[in-house]
This record gives structure tokens, C-alpha cells and sequence, in this order.
């Protein structure tokens, strides 16, 4: 790896802090120039959002993928005496979603370039903050750092669905601020239990120490472990706040939180439930094939009966991260290279899903399917692309969908052939309700006046969804790109949970 | 003990004689004054209480010294204390300053009443006898009372001084009777010569009749605390007080009772664990849970904070119930970041006018956020800070709490403490939905005292940037516990 004099990961991390700050305390209003604020709080946020996606750039091509351990390590001193410290570091797995992540937030931003007119200042400020969290819970290697960030991830994503979103936001933001905060206060407990029996908050020393505990203490700790977790997934049966953040938040909203925040329960498991708590982890295995093969299943025939576009696909992110949970819970190579690879391409997929809705939505100001129909006669651009996160969403061979489900049913198979198949019946129903959805908004005739004057992609929207197709299909015909990095770090854990 | 030293407590001598050249003062030269010449009164007790915190800070020699003949005891954990105490009075009284200004001016005598106050919770910090406990107790309750009282020409303040009156004499009764039970049982006032019969290095064997003793003891602090089952005079008093008079309720003399509450359990009767433990846990369990359920339908936001205030004296109480240093430890981070917090709420709460009237409904906040940004900031801050959302203050005050609270093995009690917790989360979300997500009706008035202003900006940073440096309070925190264990 080459040496580099300055902290790069640290940076990453804090530089939309600061980018938030600067808005905050700089970018002012003078009486009667609203607008020119507003412009400027866009423009710099999507300046440091940008400049951030160039560091994290960095990190990718700095990041030696045969180099066993964290990389871009830094660890000073936090809470002296009580050995919590500010350590962060990244392996194959946390690299992409920090990549992830700060390639949806300048997508997220420029989505949110019109569509949002009120309080535009805080607005971005909240996204800064956001993406600073988001980061440090994806780069944490102290627990107490972890949770910090994790829990911290709440404030912003609550002001965000409450102030910015749809009518019933207020509804929205409780629902998700409290499921999540009663599911963090279980892990909170879990996190001072091992601090005090272990003595440290250090997760690799951790990794040494915690699979030592019996057996007893692991259940326990797991379970804990899985509430706070399994509400951020979010699996069957605690994923009732998703769909009203997603109906209710704005579309950037919906964006950062399918894309990003989802995957923080998912990396929840993969950090700590499993490398920690190994014992239990196996013992649990039908808990988590039980629940998520639930998921798939039930929430596929949700999603079925949806009349809301937003909701639908809200649905449908539930059930691909059942196929998450299930990779992740095998144990093998497969599986949980398939599972990860399913977060990263959910992460594009259903993101870009997000955005189509949300320009329907700025165009008709309803997500009703039925008031859709016939798009493809005034909006061809917008059906084309559609179709290919469509086909993606259903995982379609050279799209990125089809390598994560095809990863995690191969894992999966070797495991249990019962779940494979069962598991399997969900991309058949995901095939089916997308497909319906997409033709029932696409294909026909249309049928409404208000539809006639539907205007086709803008420019912006454009390069926002081409971008993502792109990032769709590369990982789809090349998916190396992104497994080849994290091979080591799969292995590490493998071995890890096997102990 | 034959010589009769005095200097350990040379801090609370200051204060006393210092009182006395306030109300001086006071009678002869500011009775009949306009706003200026009460802002002198003001800022002449400040400096007063400044100084009785230097010396307070200096005179800590690190050893428990004895002083008046057993009566006082100085150590680490009295100065920690009085020190958050002190500053919690300072900061009440800057914030006083914006009250001179309105149309219908506070009595002058509520600096002196403070001050007066500050001296009685000194003494109980450091009470080393259940003489100087009681003395201090009731001087530091007999100001209160006047001090609800003082908003004269208010139906609501009249009747709840009278509450609180009735409600205090009563539990200092019970408090005093428990007292003399242990006297009578046990033969000595002494908490030396008590730890020497009940302490932690003694096999707890109790008589009944000291251990009835104790219990009213405990029951009476548990009033002062405003512990559920004796916490009905709270919201009452909150709402009546005016609001300079709440803020210091809501701060010092919470503080200085619990600490009080942790030196007479865990100091004379540390052998009695087991026995005063089921108590606590109750107390805890029971506060905690009241407190997050009765704020739910709160409208007047005093009343809201009296209800997290009961919610947080049941946390503070955790760390009691954890029965060790650590636990105390635990306290005092708790106490200090809880004095933080109230501080701020309630400077944000003083600037709560609408046509230079005091207002205090929630949803007179509604909007807050597009009138007056800064202060809706920072009183999301404050309200995360109190719910225990990571990164604000009261996330580390909760962490440790539960530490030590799992590391004694009381996992129901934590468990009860996180989900209340959830539920409290839910009153302070309402706080930052009202500022934050609701329409602008009636803005409140933009200007306000300088003096509020700063003490909600340095309450709010400290509360947002805590997280950076906490260290130094762990650590004196810890070395107060130990000090007492």
C-alpha cells in the first residue's frame, strides 16, 4: 500500500462535517436574497460531496487487496483511561459501502436539486452530517465509535423524512426514529456488557477476546445484538416503519436510505454479530433462514398488491435484504460474497428506482400506479432506463441484481437446499411485480388527460440515472471489480466464524 | 476530638457571612431600586458564589478532612459536587438578569434566597452527622419555599408554594423522625462512628428500629429528590414557580439531595446494601417509568420537564442501586451533564416571550425553527442530549449509568432504564417536531438579554461538543467516587 502522509480516511469521514459546517455558520441570508443562499447551500454541498467521492477514490485505489487486516488504520486516544479510542480502519467489505455512499450523495443532492424549495440550507447541512455518520459507522473499529455514529445516524434522517417529507412525514419520522432508537438501546446494553467483560471496546482485539464467552452470554448478546440490527435491515417481522419512511420521505430521502442506511444493519451483522459472536451466530441460523425467507416471500406478495409506486419498491428492498440476511447467514464464501455484492447492487438498484419515482412524482404529484399508463409514448428516455433498473431489480443476467441473488442461492444451496428453493420462489414473484409495475405504468395506451402533458427526462435526471445504469451494469458483466477486493476480508471472516 | 477546626469549611462561612452583607445591601439600598440597581444585587451575589467556588476548588487537599467536631466532612466527592452546584447557581442567576427587564420586576430577594440556598446544599454535601444533614436540608428548603412564593401576585406560584410547603415540611418531618430512630437505635449522629456499626467493612446486622430509621431517612431524601412515590408536589411546583425560580429548581437542588442521598446510603450504611438496594431499585424503576409515561401528554413544557426531571433522578439513582464506586461514579457524571442540560432548557424556556410575556405551552414553540434558528437548534441539541441520542452530553450520562448498572448484574433494572428511555425519546421528539416540522403561527419575540443568550449558547455547545473531550469530568468523577467508597 502507499504510505500517505495525511490521515486520507479520516478525511473522508470528516470532511462533509466541515462541509456542514461551513454552510451552516457561512452561508447566510440577507434579507431578500433567499435564493442566492439557497443556491449556494446547493452548490457547495454538491462540491463537497463530489470532492469527497474523489477522496474516497483514493482509498480504492490506495487499497491493497492482498494485504491481510485493516487498512488505512488510524487510532488516537478518545476517552483516556477508559480505552475507548477513536480506531478506524476499512477491509474489502467496508471499502464499498464507503464508496457506496459517497457515490449516492451527490446523486442524492442533485436529485434534490428542484424538488426541494423550502429550508434549503438545512436540508444539505443535513445531508453532510448524514454522510459523515454514515461513513464512521462503515469505517468504526472501536464499538463505542460504532454505536456513536450509528445511533448519531438517526438525528439527521429524522429531520430529514420530518421536515422535507410527504403529508403524513410526522407519522413517518416517529415510526422510524423510535423502532430504530428502541433496537439500539438493546445493542447500547450489549456494547457496555462486553466493554466491561472484556475490558476494551477495540474490535479487533475484540474478535480475540468476545468468541471466548459461553455460550449463554453469546445468546444473549446476539439477540441483543439482532434487535437493534434487525429493525435497521430491516427483516420480517420488524420492517413496518420502512414502508411509511420511504412513502413519506422525499425522494433523496428515500434515496440515502434504501441506498445506504439499510445496509448499516446488514454491516451491523457482518462486523460484530458474526466475527464476535460466532457460537451464536450458528445457533441462530434457522432463526435467520426462518425469518428471512419470510421476508421474501411475504413481502414479494406485499409488494404484489401495492397501489403505491414508492411502496412497492419499499417492498421490494425488504425482501432483497432477505436475500442479504440469508447470504450472510451461510457461512460461505458464496453467500456472503453474494450478500454483499446484493447490498452494493441494491444500493444502485433500488436507489435509481427511488429517483424514477421521484420524477414521476415531480411531474404528476402522485404515486398512484393507476393514475400511470402509457409513459413510453411521451417519455421513451424515461422508459428505457426504467426498464434497465427494472430488469436489474429482478436480476437479470449482466445486471448487478442477478450476481448477488445468483451468489447468495448457490450459498445457500450448499448450505440448505430447502432455503435455496424457497428463497428462489421469491425472484420469481420479484419478477412478477415488477414486471406488472412496469407495465402498467410503462406500456398501453394513455388513458389520462393530465398524462399527455408529461414531459420526458431532463437533462440533470439523465446523467443522475445514466450514471446509474452504468454502475448497474458494470457491476453486472464485471463483477470482480468489486469481489476480487474483498476476497481476503470474506476469507478472514470465514475463518472467523468458524472458530 | 478535642480541637475544633473550622477551615475545611471556610467556603460555606464565606457564603454565610457574605449573605449577610447581601441582604444588607439589599434592604437598605435596592428594595425601593429600579432594574440597575437589582442587576447590581445580581451581580454582587455572583461574584460571591464565584469566589466561594475558588475556594471551594482550592481547598481540596485530596484526604477526607473532619471539621466541626464530626459535623462536616470535606473530600472529594463534597467538592465535586459543590462545584457543579455552584455553577449551576451561576448560571441561573445570569440568566436571571433577562427578568429584570420586564414590565413587572422579580423580587430583589431572589439572589439572596439563592444564595442562601446554595449555603444550606453545601452543608448537606458535606453533612457528616445527621445534625448538620438535617440543618442543611432545611436551610436550603426553607429558601425554596420562599422562592416559589416569590411570584406573589400569581394565583398558581401562591398555591404552589403552599404545596410545596405542606408537602416539604411533611417528608422533612418523616425525615427527622427517621433520624432520631437511628439515633435511638444505634446511640450516635455521627455518620464515622455509624459507618463503624453499618459501614461496608462491618457484617450488616441491623435492628429493625434502625433499619425503620433508614428507610424514613430514605424516604424523605426520596421527596427531595422527587422520586416517584413522592414526586406529586413536582410538576405542580414547576409550573407555578416562574421560570428563573424553576431553572434552579430543576438544577442545584436536585443535585445536592441525590448526592446527599449516595453519601448517606453508600457512606454510614454501605454494610447495609443489600437492605437499602431493593429500595433504590424500586425508587429507580418507578421513577423512571412515571417520569417517561407522565410527560407524554404534558402541554405546558415546565410540567414537561418536571416529569424528565423524575425520569432522570431515576437514572441518577441506577447508578446508586449499583452500590459500588463505579456506580457512584456513574452519579456524578450523570448529575453533572443532567445540571448541563436542565441549564440550557431552561435559558431556552426564558426566552420563551410573545409580547414581552412569559409563555410556556409547548406549541408556543411551533415553528421555532424559521423564526429563530439558532434557539431551535439548540434546543433540538438539548432535548437529543436529554433523550441520550449519541453525540449530545446525555448519551455518555446514560452509558455509564447502565455500566454499572449491568456490571452489579442488575439487568432488569437497565433494561427498564433503556426502554423508559424509548418511551422518553418520544416527549423530546414531540419538543423538536413542534420546532422543527410544525407551521409558524404566532412567532415569539426575537430579542433577549445577552446574558440568556450566552448561557443557552454555552449549555448547548457544551452539550454538542462534550463527546470531543470527556475525559477530565470521567476522571474527576471517578476520583470523587472514590473518595467516598
Amino acid at each position: 500500500m502507499v504510505e500517505i502522509g495525511i490521515p486520507i480516511l479520516s478525511a473522508v469521514i470528516f470532511l462533509p462535517l466541515v462541509g456542514a459546517f461551513f454552510v451552516f455558520i457561512f452561508v447566510r441570508s440577507h434579507v431578500g436574497k433567499q435564493e442566492s443562499v439557497d443556491n449556494n447551500a446547493r452548490n457547495v454541498t454538491l462540491w463537497v460531496t463530489s470532492v469527497n467521492l474523489l477522496l474516497s477514490l483514493v482509498l480504492l485505489f490506495s487499497f491493497d487487496s492482498n494485504k491481510n487486516g485493516f487498512q488505512f488504520e488510524e487510532k488516537i486516544s478518545w476517552i483516556e483511561g477508559y480505552n475507548i479510542s477513536y480506531h478506524i480502519g476499512i477491509d474489502g467489505i467496508s471499502l464499498f459501502f464507503i464508496l457506496l455512499t459517497t457515490f449516492l450523495m451527490p446523486i442524492c443532492i442533485l436529485a434534490s436539486w428542484k424538488s426541494i424549495k423550502n429550508q434549503v440550507r438545512e436540508y444539505m447541512v443535513s445531508f453532510l452530517v448524514l454522510e459523515t455518520l454514515v461513513i464512521g459507522v462503515f469505517s468504526a473499529l472501536d464499538f463505542v465509535l460504532f454505536y456513536f455514529f450509528f445511533e448519531a445516524s438517526l438525528i439527521p434522517m429524522f429531520l430529514i423524512i420530518g421536515i422535507w417529507g410527504a403529508e403524513k412525514r410526522v407519522y413517518a419520522a416517529f415510526k422510524f426514529f423510535l423502532y430504530t432508537f428502541l433496537g439500539s438501546v438493546m445493542l447500547l446494553l450489549a456494547l457496555i456488557y462486553i466493554y466491561f467483560q472484556a475490558g476494551t471496546t477495540d474490535i479487533p482485539e475484540l474478535m480475540k477476546i468476545v468468541p471466548g464467552f459461553s455460550g449463554n452470554e453469546q445468546i444473549w448478546l446476539w439477540l441483543a445484538f439482532l434487535a437493534s440490527f434487525a429493525v435497521k435491515v430491516p427483516m420480517w417481522p420488524v420492517h413496518t416503519w420502512l414502508p411509511d419512511a420511504h412513502v413519506q420521505a422525499p425522494t433523496a430521502g428515500s434515496v440515502i436510505l434504501a441506498g445506504v442506511l439499510l445496509k448499516l444493519g446488514a454491516y451491523g451483522f457482518l462486523r460484530l454479530s458474526l466475527p464476535l459472536l460466532p457460537y451464536a451466530s450458528h445457533y441462530f441460523v434457522p432463526l435467520i433462514y426462518g425469518l428471512s425467507v419470510v421476508a421474501v416471500i411475504y413481502t414479494s406478495l406485499v409488494a404484489l398488491m401495492q397501489t403505491d409506486i414508492k411502496k412497492l419498491i419499499a417492498y421490494s428492498s425488504i425482501a432483497h435484504m432477505g436475500f442479504v440476511t440469508i447470504g450472510i447467514f451461510t457461512f460461505n464464501r458464496q453467500g456472503l460474497e453474494g450478500a454483499i455484492f446484493q447490498m452494493l447492487s441494491h444500493g444502485f438498484v433500488s436507489s435509481a428506482l427511488f429517483l424514477c419515482v421521484g420524477v414521476l412524482y415531480d411531474r404528476m404529484h402522485t404515486k398512484e400506479i393507476a393514475k400511470y399508463g402509457g409513459l413510453v409514448e411521451r417519455m421513451p428516455k424515461f422508459a428505457l432506463l426504467f426498464m434497465v433498473f427494472t430488469m436489474a431489480s429482478i436480476g437479470l443476467p449482466a445486471t448487478s441484481g442477478f450476481v448477488g441473488e445468483f451468489l447468495v442461492l448457490t450459498g445457500a444451496f450448499i448450505d440448505s437446499t430447502t432455503v435455496a428453493a424457497l428463497a428462489a420462489t421469491g425472484v420469481i414473484l420479484g419478477a412478477i411485480y415488477m414486471l406488472w409495475l412496469y407495465k402498467r405504468v410503462v406500456f398501453g395506451k394513455i388513458t389520462r388527460d393530465e398524462l399527455k402533458n408529461i414531459w420526458d427526462l431532463e437533462k440533470q435526471e439523465v446523467i443522475i440515472l445514466v450514471l446509474l445504469a452504468v454502475m448497474v451494469l458494470l457491476l453486472g458483466i464485471y463483477p470482480n471489480f468489486v469481489l476480487g477486493p474483498m476476497h481476503l476480508s470474506v476469507e478472514n471472516l470465514i475463518t472467523q466464524v468458524s472458530k | 476530638m478535642t480541637e475544633f477546626i473550622i477551615i475545611p469549611a471556610l467556603p460555606e462561612i464565606f457564603l454565610a457571612l457574605a449573605i449577610m452583607v447581601l441582604v444588607i445591601i439589599g434592604v437598605f439600598k435596592i428594595s425601593h431600586g429600579d432594574g440597575k440597581k437589582r442587576a447590581f444585587l445580581y451581580k454582587l451575589t455572583m461574584i460571591f458564589l464565584i469566589i466561594t467556588g475558588v475556594l471551594v476548588f482550592y481547598g481540596d487537599h485530596g484526604t477526607p478532612e473532619v471539621a466541626m467536631g464530626g459535623m462536616f466532612i470535606l473530600d472529594k466527592f463534597a467538592v465535586f459536587v459543590k462545584i457543579v452546584i455552584l455553577a449551576a447557581a451561576v448560571f441561573v442567576l445570569t440568566m436571571s438578569f433577562d427578568t429584570l427587564r420586564l414590565k413587572e420586576k422579580p423580587c430583589f430577594e431572589f439572589s439572596i434566597l439563592l444564595a442562601l440556598s446554595v449555603c444550606g446544599m453545601m452543608v448537606m454535601v458535606s453533612a457528616n452527622d445527621l445534625m448538620s444533614l438535617y440543618m442543611g436540608l432545611e436551610l436550603q428548603s426553607l429558601s425554596l419555599y420562599v422562592m416559589t412564593a416569590l411570584n406573589r401576585t400569581n394565583e398558581k406560584s401562591s398555591e404552589a408554594a403552599l404545596k410545596y410547603f405542606m408537602l416539604g415540611a411533611l417528608a422533612s418531618g418523616i425525615l427527622l423522625y427517621g433520624c432520631s430512630l437511628i439515633y435511638g437505635f444505634s446511640g450516635t449522629t455521627n455518620f464515622t462512628r455509624l459507618e463503624a456499626i453499618y459501614g461496608s467493612d462491618v457484617a450488616g446486622e441491623i435492628s429493625i428500629g434502625a433499619l425503620m430509621g433508614l428507610i424514613l431517612v430514605i424516604v424523605g431524601l426520596c421527596f427531595k429528590v422527587s422520586a416517584v412515590p413522592f414526586h406529586m408536589w413536582t410538576p405542580d411546583v414547576y409550573e407555578g414557580a416562574s421560570k428563573q425560580v424553576t431553572a434552579f429548581f430543576a438544577t442545584a437542588p436536585k443535585v445536592a439531595a441525590l448526592a446527599l442521598f449516595v453519601r448517606f446510603t453508600s457512606q454510614p450504611f454501605g454494610g447495609l446494601l443489600p437492605e437499602w438496594q431493593q429500595v433504590v431499585i424500586f425508587v429507580a424503576i418507578a421513577s423512571m417509568i412515571v417520569g417517561s409515561f407522565g410527560a407524554l401528554a404534558q402541554h405546558n413544557i415546565k410540567r414537561l420537564i418536571a416529569y424528565s426531571s423524575i425520569g432522570h433522578a431515576g437514572f441518577i439513582l441506577i447508578g446508586l442501586a449499583a452500590g459500588n464506586s463505579e456506580g457512584v461514579q456513574a452519579s456524578l457524571i450523570y448529575m453533572a451533564i443532567y445540571m448541563m442540560m436542565n441549564i440550557g432548557v431552561f435559558a431556552c424556556i426564558l426566552l420563551m416571550k410573545r409580547h414581552d410575556e412569559h409563555v410556556e405551552k409547548i406549541s408556543d414553540l411551533s415553528g421555532l425553527n424559521r423564526t429563530n434558528p439558532m434557539f431551535a437548534f439548540v434546543m433540538a441539541v438539548l432535548m437529543f442530549s436529554m433523550a441520550g441520542v449519541p453525540p449530545m452530553a446525555g448519551f455518555f450520562g446514560k452509558f455509564f449509568v447502565l455500566k454499572a448498572a449491568l456490571h452489579s448484574e442488575l439487568y432488569g433494572l437497565a433494561i427498564t432504564g433503556v426502554l423508559a428511555s424509548v418511551v422518553s425519546a418520544y416527549y423530546y421528539l414531540r419538543v423538536i417536531k413542534i420546532m422543527y416540522f410544525d407551521p409558524t403561527k404566532d412567532p415569539l419575540d426575537k430579542e433577549a438579554g445577552r446574558e440568556t443568550k450566552i448561557v443557552v449558547l454555552v449549555a448547548g455547545l457544551l452539550n454538542l461538543i462534550f463527546f470531543i473531550f470527556p475525559a477530565p469530568l470521567f476522571d474527576a468523577a471517578k476520583l470523587a467516587a472514590e473518595s467516598l467508597m
